[in-house]
């Protein structure tokens, strides 16, 4: 009896063992094995390189130039983003009936496919005659070259984020609802202000939340390719090129695989994101614990 | 690691359904400030919802604009030119782009939600040896970043012969996918296990325990997950860009149409900068979404408020 319950489970969890097995665990062992190589895909042959695709990866400088570009990001998007969200959730978290409407404006953009998104803020950030520069002139700010200036590609592709930014919010929306009201009343009670309010009930309260969203939001940003490609390469044959603080290090994985062709680089590019969003998870998992406040811990 | 902790109550993630109004009983005070407060607190609420949907609303003005007038950043454009909508779908084929995203959007959505729904029921009711380390993997692997295995799985569809065809765009979610996986089991393991012995003592079969009872009982959590795999699949680049770019245009699906449209009227590569078309091609792959979130919008929600849940 017990037998066949187990024969059973394994039988509906066999299509995820036959996809572990081909498109991740297989995937992986034939990438390991590809980096290794020099694979011409018209012949359909590797030719082993021992380490030199993991030496080029310090020999060319764009990558390093990417991968600095794509931290740079990270830092800036996780916490801004991250806040914002939470800024907007406790916002509609003091609404009754109305909070309805304004979470379904508030997700709008994030339904809005990055296509169009990406094609409406290349024209609203346009540093000549874009909606955006001509709303801070109105208050006599002038207003940067978004997307050629080195310095604003970056807050230009943070802003895009945090325009999408509800699915967050939904979350920390969802968190905050289940904080005990008695907890707030308590604090009254003890004379605490808004400020000691949120510092010491809802923020421990919906730390669980904030340690997801942390760990998400940075594996996202540190894998973002779908704005940047937009924005800025995806017209390959256009006379103003790419600035270089546009060069994310999943865009030029991109490009070396499927325009270059050079899988085995690739490859080894891909195993170095790997390490290095897994060493920056580990680091989020292991300090951020420590934060976390768990219902019924004595801790 | 924490993310492989799972709390088990379904009540829990139902109640996120009920109307925000669990706060009011705290503010029964209503100094002289609580004015001020609410006032401050309604233009933020305007102002962020201006900015929100400025984007939204500048896309639908210049679709209808003329080439001169896309940048004169008004609401509503001087003339309604809807000749832009004819010109689009006679220029672009559009028809072909939404017919292929429509297609293959369908086809990934439905098998992983299959494919998903079994291994989740798999790992909600059976008990087998290294159930929990199995499942430590699957959650696992939600967080491989796809850069990893995105040369390889291009390599194992080549030796497959599918390159050129859709199939690598749906293919793999026949065997399911992780972050479905863990939302359809948290949404069986609330169900009451008792259902279940009882139709097995009634000669139940262990397939129709899956079909009979969990599958009709969990319906929202079955559109959840068809609707955000449905998204995920319309709004995809990535794939497309690999699997899709050496066949004409007729072959591409909306996000690498749109793409396309971007650089065929880019003034940097030899069009001419006719960006109302883009727009206008933009709002029309847009419509769809817009309208699965009004008829979807509270399973969206749920889906996301449940997701938190996992830390």
């Amino acid at each position: 009896m017990q037998r066949r319950e187990a024969l059973a489970g394994y039988l509906f969890i066999s299509p995820w063992i036959v996809g572990f097995l081909v498109f991740t665990l297989g995937a992986m062992i034939y990438s390991l094995v590809i980096s290794f190589t020099n694979y011409d895909l018209s012949t359909n042959t590797a030719s082993p390189v021992g380490i030199a695709n993991y030496q080029q990866l310090f020999s060319d400088p764009k990558v390093m130039m990417s991968l600095g570009n794509t931290l740079y990001y990270a830092v800036m998007a996780v916490p801004l983003t991250v806040c914002f969200a939470l800024f907007l959730a406790m916002l509609l978290n003091r609404l009754q009936r109305s909070a309805g409407i304004f979470r379904v404006i508030f997700y709008l953009p994030v339904m809005t496919p990055s296509v169009a998104a990406a094609s409406v803020f290349l024209l609203l950030l346009n540093g000549n005659e874009g909606a955006i520069d001509k709303f801070l002139g109105f208050f006599g700010i002038p207003g940067p070259q978004w997307l050629i200036d080195p310095n604003w590609v970056k807050p230009s592709i943070v802003l895009m984020a945090m325009w999408a930014v509800s699915g967050t919010m939904l979350i920390f929306l969802a968190a905050l609802k289940n904080v005990p009201t008695d907890l707030y009343e308590a604090a009254e009670i003890d004379g605490a202000g808004p400020f000691r309010r949120f510092f010491r009930v809802t923020l421990p309260m919906i730390s669980n939340a904030m340690f997801f969203c942390v760990v998400t939001a940075t594996i996202a940003a540190l894998q973002i390719f779908d704005q940047v490609y937009l924005l800025f390469y995806n017209s390959p044959s256009s006379s103003i090129p790419a600035p270089d603080a546009a060069l994310f290090i999943a865009v030029y994985l991109f490009q070396q695989a499927f325009q270059q062709f050079n899988l085995g680089f690739a490859a080894a590019m891909g195993w170095l994101m790997f390490v290095i969003i897994m060493i920056i998870t580990v680091i989020q998992v292991k300090y951020g614990n420590r934060f976390v406040y768990y219902e019924g811990d004595s801790n | 690691m924490a993310i492989t902790s799972v709390p088990q109550q379904i009540a829990e993630s139902r109640t996120d359904m009920r109307p925000a109004g669990a706060l009011t009983p705290r503010r029964k005070r209503r100094g002289p400030g609580w004015l001020i407060g609410k006032i401050v607190l309604w233009l933020t609420l305007i102002a962020f919802s201006i900015a929100f949907l400025y984007p939204l609303v500048w896309l639908l003005a210049a679709s209808f604009k003329t080439r001169g007038t896309v940048f004169d950043n008004r609401l509503i454009p001087q003339t309604f030119n809807f000749s832009n909508y004819v010109t689009v779908w006679q220029h672009l084929p559009l028809l072909h782009w939404l017919g292929n995203s429509v297609y293959i959007a369908l086809l990934a959505a439905g098998l992983v939600t299959i494919s998903s729904s079994l291994v989740a029921f798999g790992f909600a009711y059976f008990r087998f040896p290294f159930r929990n380390a199995l499942f430590g993997l699957v959650l696992g692997t939600m967080m491989l970043p796809g850069a990893v295995t995105m040369i390889p799985t291009y390599l194992i569809w080549k030796d497959l012969h599918l390159l050129g065809t859709t199939v690598p765009l749906w293919g793999a979610n026949l065997f399911g996918s992780a972050f479905y996986i863990f939302l359809q089991r948290q949404f069986f393991l609330g169900l009451p296990r008792e259902l279940f012995e009882a139709a097995r003592i009634d000669g139940c079969s262990y397939f129709g325990l899956f079909r009979r009872i969990a599958l009709p009982l969990s319906i929202p959590s079955f559109i959840i997950v068809f609707i955000f795999e449905f998204q995920a699949s319309w709004n995809n680049l990535q794939n497309p860009l690999i699997y899709l770019n050496f066949g004409g245009a007729k072959q591409y699906t909306v996000p690498l149409g749109i793409s396309y449209a971007m650089s065929l009227y880019n003034p940097q590569t030899g069009g001419e900068g006719d960006y109302q078309y883009v727009m206008t091609a933009a709002l029309i792959v847009t419509l769809p979404m817009l309208i699965i979130f009004a008829f979807g919008q509270r399973y969206f929600i749920q889906g996301i408020a449940t997701q938190g849940r996992k830390g």
